[in-house]
């Protein structure tokens, strides 16, 4: 297992007329081959922005970055936040690729499939036309598209939602990258398409040893296909650890609050959601201490005085399961295991 | 594609047909008696009842839309005997101010009108296009807050303004274009000629749609610039010079083009102030100097034929359109 991104210490802000929103606050994580890690949080938590930061995606001159991002790039590595333009363009696509949300916008209304698959391939193999084209038509083979050399001459709007995620997931492949990021691939999709997507997105890793950072709101998504997890909550992780952990073991009570709030078939019918009380800060003004403390029902547990002025500091029991949260260790178990019960 | 453009063709006929239908119906009911436009001043009850025989005004008002109509595919000839004269088709009137068919009278005046609109549509997809894609590129830097001056400047200036300056201080003053003053010339027998006759009118126009281009074209190009699929070029490592050439270009040009197809349409018939200013004998000028005269034949079939070629331009846009965006095509 090699390591593909190395992200430290990553701050994203950007200036905005009402202050400086501070979208990613202190992120760090990695990603190695064949190993999924996911980001998980709600909108506006930074997993976005964060993952567009890996791509050098972010508006030149909009966005006010540090830290450092390094990602494995020709035997090498490339610090993407201080690389050119053109290493960060060389980088795209062939040594990170990248599937997006809604695959129906994310492909060009008036190109042909073909012709917008061997662009990914002809913009880092320039003048390779013949290369391009059999290589688009068979990376639609593979994704599971049928006659694909036919389909390749039809245009987006002539497949459905999740043939076109499998077109995404091909165009992500034409330069066999090591590494995926997949930006909430199955948010868009109906249920039973999501689960091929994922299927689909599994076997490739396995056939291909790519590393995915998955980026996603869905807590069954990430149960299904990831072995590390990121939760974060206004710009911070704040917990990190193994899948098994986070949902078993959770340490921080937003991811408890997360865990809670997933409906369950077993529940009545009178039953209603749990969902976490409050609204998450404004990223303009975030609170000194704990960004979650306003809403943490867990509070009582804490130094509330700690939990209103110091941010915590992530740390844990073990260095593969960290949180980001005042309450003593031992006060946790305690006060989280009623909820846990009802969890599982 | 074959079956949607014989549809719209289908329905373009049925349009013309009853905007034609229409027009001649508003024309018959105007409170003035057509013959008694047709003499002048020693006009004596005879001449009148006359000349209504032999124009037509004396039957009931369909069959004078069938003879007009008629008139059109097979030609027409008005009285009987020696007095005859004849229009041949297509014809669409006959002009006793001018004692001439009107079909000879739009002859002359239409190529006008069709140089000074498509020259000035050129000049202005080309400066508002540029300009437009070039704001939207340095958004909010001086290239773009120079454009939106521009954009300022021709959206409010009105042609009479812009159309008298050029006029005052480019020919006039400067004598740097002459001011034309034997008439028309075609493009075939003089280039040079031609453009000078042309130059002034082309960017009295030019000015105030390409202002308009440029804002719409920097609008839409912004717009594009933040659609998803602009995003998926990127992350491909597609250079950004193409991601604005090719992808953003190919998306903006569809709806520009609609654009540009009904205001080309909209100029054959009502580029009247530019016209009267540079003193070029186009359609609007002949409708204006009918409208002042009475010259209702004039009136109505040049009313009719500006109300053709926006439907016909519809058509052919609606065509292009289909051609430009994949979603629409059947």
């Amino acid at each position: 297992m090699s390591e593909l991104l190395r992200i430290n210490d990553l701050r994203v802000a950007f200036p905005t007329d009402d202050g400086l929103v501070r979208a990613v606050d202190g992120v760090s994580l990695s990603v190695s081959s064949g190993e999924t890690v996911a980001i998980v949080g709600e909108s506006g938590s930074g997993k976005t922005v964060t993952s567009l930061s890996v791509m050098g995606l972010h508006k030149k001159g909009s966005a006010q970055m540090s830290g450092s991002i390094s990602v494995a790039h020709d035997g090498g590595f490339l610090d993407v936040i201080s690389a050119s333009e053109e290493e960060i363009r060389s980088m795209r696509g062939r040594s990170v690729a990248m599937i997006f949300q809604d695959p129906m916008s994310a492909l060009h209304p008036y190109y042909k499939i073909g012709a917008q698959l061997a662009e990914a391939y002809l913009v880092h193999n320039p003048g390779k036309k013949k290369e391009a084209i059999s290589r688009a038509i068979e990376m639609l083979d593979l994704v599971g598209i049928s006659e694909p050399a036919q389909r390749a001459k039809e245009f987006p709007h002539q497949f459905s939602g999740g043939m076109r995620q499998r077109v995404m997931i091909a165009m992500a492949l034409m330069n066999s990258p090591k590494m995926l990021i997949a930006d909430e691939p199955t948010t868009a999709l109906d249920v039973t398409v999501q689960a091929q997507i994922l299927t689909l997105l599994a076997s490739l890793q396995k056939e291909f040893n790519m590393g995915i950072l998955l980026i996603t709101h869905d807590l069954g998504v990430v149960a299904q296909v990831s072995e590390k997890v990121n939760v974060m909550y206004a710009g911070r992780i704040v917990e990190q650890g193994g899948v098994d952990d986070i949902f078993y073991n959770p340490m921080h009570p937003y991811n408890l609050g997360l865990l809670k709030s997933v409906p369950r078939i077993s529940a009545t019918g009178s039953e209603r959601l749990k969902a976490i009380p409050g609204q998450p800060p404004s990223l303009i003004s975030l609170p000194a201490g704990c960004a979650f403390a306003p809403r943490c029902e867990y509070i009582k547990f804490a130094d509330s005085n700690a939990c209103a002025t110091q941010m915590p500091a992530l740390v844990g029991t073990s260095a593969s399961h960290t949180s980001r949260c005042h309450i003593d260790e031992s006060k946790r178990q305690a006060s989280f295991s009623d909820a846990m019960k009802e969890v599982r | 594609m074959y079956r949607f453009i014989g549809r719209r063709f289908f329905f373009a006929v049925l349009t013309i047909l009853a905007v034609s239908a229409v027009v001649f119906a508003i024309f018959s009911v105007l409170p003035f008696d057509p013959a008694s436009l047709t003499c002048g001043q020693r006009c004596t009850p005879q001449i009148i009842e006359g000349n209504r025989i032999k124009l037509g005004f004396d039957k009931p008002i369909y069959e004078q839309y069938w003879l007009f109509l008629s008139g059109i595919f097979v030609g027409r000839t008005y009285g009987s005997g020696q007095a005859a004269f004849s229009c041949p088709a297509p014809a669409f009137g006959y002009s006793f101010n001018e004692n001439a068919c009107v079909t000879e009278m739009i002859k002359e005046s239409l190529p006008v009108t069709l140089n000074l609109a498509i020259g000035a549509l050129v000049i202005w997809l080309f400066i508002g296009i540029s300009l437009g894609v070039i704001a939207a590129k340095f958004k909010s830097r001086w290239p773009d807050t120079t454009g939106s001056v521009f954009v300022l400047l021709g959206t409010s200036l009105p042609t009479f303004v812009t159309g008298l300056a050029l006029l005052i201080w480019v020919s006039i003053k400067w004598k740097i274009v002459p001011m034309s003053l034997d008439g028309y010339v075609s493009v075939l027998d003089s280039p040079g000629r031609w453009f000078m006759y042309f130059i002034l009118p082309w960017i009295t126009l030019a000015i105030a749609y390409a202002a308009l281009y440029t804002r719409f074209t920097r609008a839409a190009v912004l717009d594009t610039l933040g659609e998803d699929y602009i995003r998926t070029a990127r992350a491909k490592g597609v250079k950004e010079r193409t991601v604005l050439f090719k992808h953003t270009l190919r998306a903006v040009l569809a709806p520009i083009i609609t654009l540009a197809g009904l205001d080309f349409a909209g100029l054959i018939g009502g580029a009247i102030i530019t016209e009267t200013i540079f003193n070029l004998p186009g359609l609007a000028r002949l409708t204006l100097r009918s409208v002042y005269e009475f010259d209702l034949p004039v009136v109505l079939a040049t009313t009719i034929l500006a109300a053709v070629v926006v439907i016909v331009m519809n058509l052919i846009v609606d065509m292009l359109y289909a051609v430009l965006d994949p979603r629409v095509r059947m």
